[in-house]
């Protein structure tokens, strides 16, 4: 392929990449848990679409079929199955009460990106130039910002999503500098992704069920202190 | 070839249970599957334990990454010793009469599946799939967690769920960064010994960067301090026979991964592994001493030992595997005997006296004399009171630990390890021979001796004793096979 061309399809990539990040952010900030749902599908989407280019720029089949299990897994089956195993209510609700309001929550994302640029660059300074990109240091961003996303929020869902975004996060450093991944292996991740979706969907209507809360993060009965009775065993 | 059939046997079980047939079926496949599995994998481990490597045989699909060393053996005889017993203990536990035909049906699906999901974990070769039968160990497990429906065990599942996945994630990177690694080194088959062969040539970098994103990650899953706090939360909620099986052998298998990277460590120049493994250790040992002081529910202070004994082995790996190769490994098989042994303990008390709390036990000894005994057969046991299995290793551990001249981490591991066992036995003396508030009275005494001493089903009588023989027997007798196994899985962690 000639060098513009290369150079075209290194900036695509660079931009979905960027994309991706964005959408991170985004779902840090986003209290719809509807919006949140959608800003993942739109973060697989561009998952998907680098895998796609950095396929097409390194001439490899085997990220093709990345895109491809990407784009069939994360925007359809896992909405799907989302929708089959967990409450309808889930998606109704806003979440008001975060641990930290939304402007300190983007401040601690944006301090966590720029740390993860810093992490990034021994990395990508010890793969060969073949292998180097956007990718990595915005793929430890989204492992972070997932962390992040799983320590603030406390619904269901978005904590099923940080998960969601960290594995997107590994992934998209993962196409960058080990593209040569057996396909077998990234077709298991992406069932186990699902599986995932699957087990924390029943654990999530089982909570609704017996707590009347799909507000998991709010359970803290447990703990080595003296429990103090909540307003619901006192009236059993 | 046998170790095809040890991997479809639990998956075979699983689809049997369910049949609808009668109560006692879905029980009666597990116990059987879960035998034949014994059997099988104790064939593997005597071919592995003469040097070996047992692979599939075939080189088709994901079969080609089967292989089975001498470590990976001794981790899948633990997997179904455990197994075995748990599932025996399952029969009489879980014969409960307000449990509907569903749930229980549920819960032996999910033990199969839990059991198939922890034996692939030695069985496989190649590091991503190991990464993925982790996350299935989770995921199989997550529900047996919430079995039984209350608001606490869902707590508990949620939050081992959450964080096990998240470490898992973490985990994922590490181990993209390590296949990134070796591409780098010049490539060669993604396997434990693959990586192994490449690690001096791999960038410094890249392997250090994917060594502590695995054992941060996988460590959250073994239950290492501070990322432990989910730990106690499940290990106490779950039912006791799958307690047994999370704590004794899970957490193991776990740990048996992040020492894989050992050997790939001491290949590279300069890596500082064994001092990560020391200070994460003896935190997480140090941490969990003083927090079994503390603890109010009994099954919670088993998972506390838990955390305890993982943090035992990797300070033992970390003070100089050439030394601790062999203790490390005793300690692994003497750990996994005896804290399922203690949660069986801990279930027969709870099927007794239906609390868990530990100041509403006491005077346990005059209503039930089994499950006293068993209580403080484990107590001391997990505590390493001698001659029993866990004083034997912990006492090579020192040993090898003074031989290296680590006098420091040795005396602290040393401390600590009294420390638990003070804070383990004071609880259990308690249960067991405490004094009730006002049962001096008339009125008291009289409505004690009223009450009918409720026996333990047989089954659960029998896997307490099965799972007591080994603790006590490899406290002063190690057989040769087993011997000539540890050698070679202590090999596989120094090579």
């Amino acid at each position: 392929m000639s060098e513009t061309t290369n150079q075209l399809l290194d900036n695509l990539n660079a931009l979905a990449a960027g994309l991706f990040l964005l959408t991170a952010f985004g779902i840090v900030a986003m209290r719809q848990i509807r919006g949140c749902l959608n800003l993942f599908i739109v973060q697989s989407l561009l998952l998907a679409a680098s895998a796609a280019l950095l396929g097409l720029r390194h001439q490899s089949e085997h990220l093709y079929g990345v895109a491809l299990v990407n784009v069939i897994s994360k925007p359809v089956i896992v909405p799907w199955l989302l929708a089959k195993t967990s409450p309808a209510e889930v998606y109704t609700r806003r979440e008001i009460d975060q641990a930290l309001n939304i402007p300190t929550s983007l401040l601690i994302a944006l301090a966590l990106a720029i740390l993860a640029y810093f992490l990034g660059t021994p990395l990508l300074n010890s793969v060969g130039p073949d292998f180097r990109g956007p990718n990595v240091p915005i793929g430890i961003a989204g492992l972070l910002l997932g962390a992040f996303t799983l320590t603030v929020r406390r619904e269901a869902v978005p904590l099923l999503i940080g998960l969601l975004v960290m594995e997107n996060g590994a992934f998209l450093t993962g196409i960058s500098i080990s593209r040569n991944l057996p396909l077998l292996v990234e077709l298991a991740i992406a069932t186990d992704g699902l599986i995932i979706v699957f087990i924390m969907g029943v654990l999530t209507r089982a909570v609704q069920k017996h707590a009347g809360t799909t507000a998991v993060g709010t359970l803290a009965s447990l703990k080595e202190a003296a429990p103090e009775p909540t307003p619901n065993e006192v009236t059993k | 070839m046998s170790v095809i059939v040890i991997l479809l046997l639990p998956l075979v079980a699983t689809a049997l249970v369910c049949l609808p047939f009668k109560r006692n079926w879905a029980a009666g496949v597990t116990v059987g599957s879960s035998l034949a599995v014994l059997v099988l994998v104790a064939r593997v481990a005597w071919l592995a334990s003469a040097g070996s490597s047992v692979t599939a045989g075939l080189k088709v699909g994901m079969l080609k990454w089967i292989a089975v060393d001498g470590l990976s053996a001794l981790i899948l005889l633990l997997i179904a010793v455990v197994g075995s017993t748990a599932a025996i203990f399952s029969v009489g536990y879980m014969a409960r009469e307000d449990l509907e035909p569903r749930k229980l049906l549920l819960y032996y699906a999910n033990y199969n599946l839990f059991i198939f999901s922890m034996l692939a974990i030695p069985v496989m070769a190649e590091p991503t799939l190991v990464w993925i039968v982790v996350e299935l160990t989770t995921l199989c497990s997550a529900l047996l967690v919430a079995f039984e429906n209350t608001r606490e065990a869902l707590e508990a599942a949620w939050k081992y769920v959450v964080l096990s996945l998240m470490g898992a994630a973490m985990a994922l990177f590490g181990f993209l960064v390590l296949f990134a690694a070796m591409q780098a080194a010049g490539g060669g088959e993604y396997t434990w010994d693959g990586l192994v062969a490449a690690a001096p040539l791999m960038p410094p970098v890249l392997l250090q960067t994917a060594f502590l994103m695995i054992l941060i990650g996988l460590g959250t899953k073994a239950g290492l301090v501070p990322m432990h706090t989910w730990l106690p939360d499940a290990h106490s909620q779950a039912p006791s026979p799958v307690c047994a099986l999370l704590s004794g052998v899970e957490t193991t298998a776990i740990l048996y991964v992040i020492l894989r990277l050992f050997p790939v460590m001491k290949a590279a120049p300069h890596s500082h592994a064994e001092v990560w493994a020391l200070v994460l250790g003896l935190i997480s040992v140090g941490t969990a001493a003083f927090l079994l002081l503390q603890v109010r529910d009994y099954k919670r202070m088993f998972a506390f030992s838990t955390v305890e004994h993982m943090g035992i082995i990797l300070a033992a790996v970390g003070l100089g595997a050439s030394a601790a190769g062999y203790g490390t490994m005793q300690q692994i098989v003497s750990h996994s005997i005896t804290k399922s042994f203690c949660f069986f303990a801990a279930g027969a008390a709870l099927l007794t006296v239906e609390t868990r709390e530990i100041a509403a036990v006491r005077g346990l000894i005059r209503k039930s004399p089994i499950a006293s005994a068993a209580l403080i057969f484990g107590g001391l046991g997990i505590t390493g009171a001698p001659p029993l299995a866990v004083f034997l290793s912990e006492f090579s551990i020192l040993k090898a630990g003074l031989s290296q001249r680590q006098y420091l981490a040795t005396a602290l591991l040393a401390i600590f390890i009294v420390i638990a066992f003070f804070g383990v036995m004071l609880h259990i003396n308690r249960m067991v021979f405490g004094v009730e508030e006002g049962e001096h009275g008339p009125a008291a005494q009289e409505q004690s001796r009223g009450q009918k001493e409720k026996k333990l089903p047989f089954s659960c009588r029998l896997a307490l004793i099965l799972a007591a023989l080994p603790v006590f027997v490899l406290g002063f007798y190690i057989p040769k096979s087993l011997q000539d196994l540890l050698t070679q899985a202590a090999g596989a962690l120094s090579k």
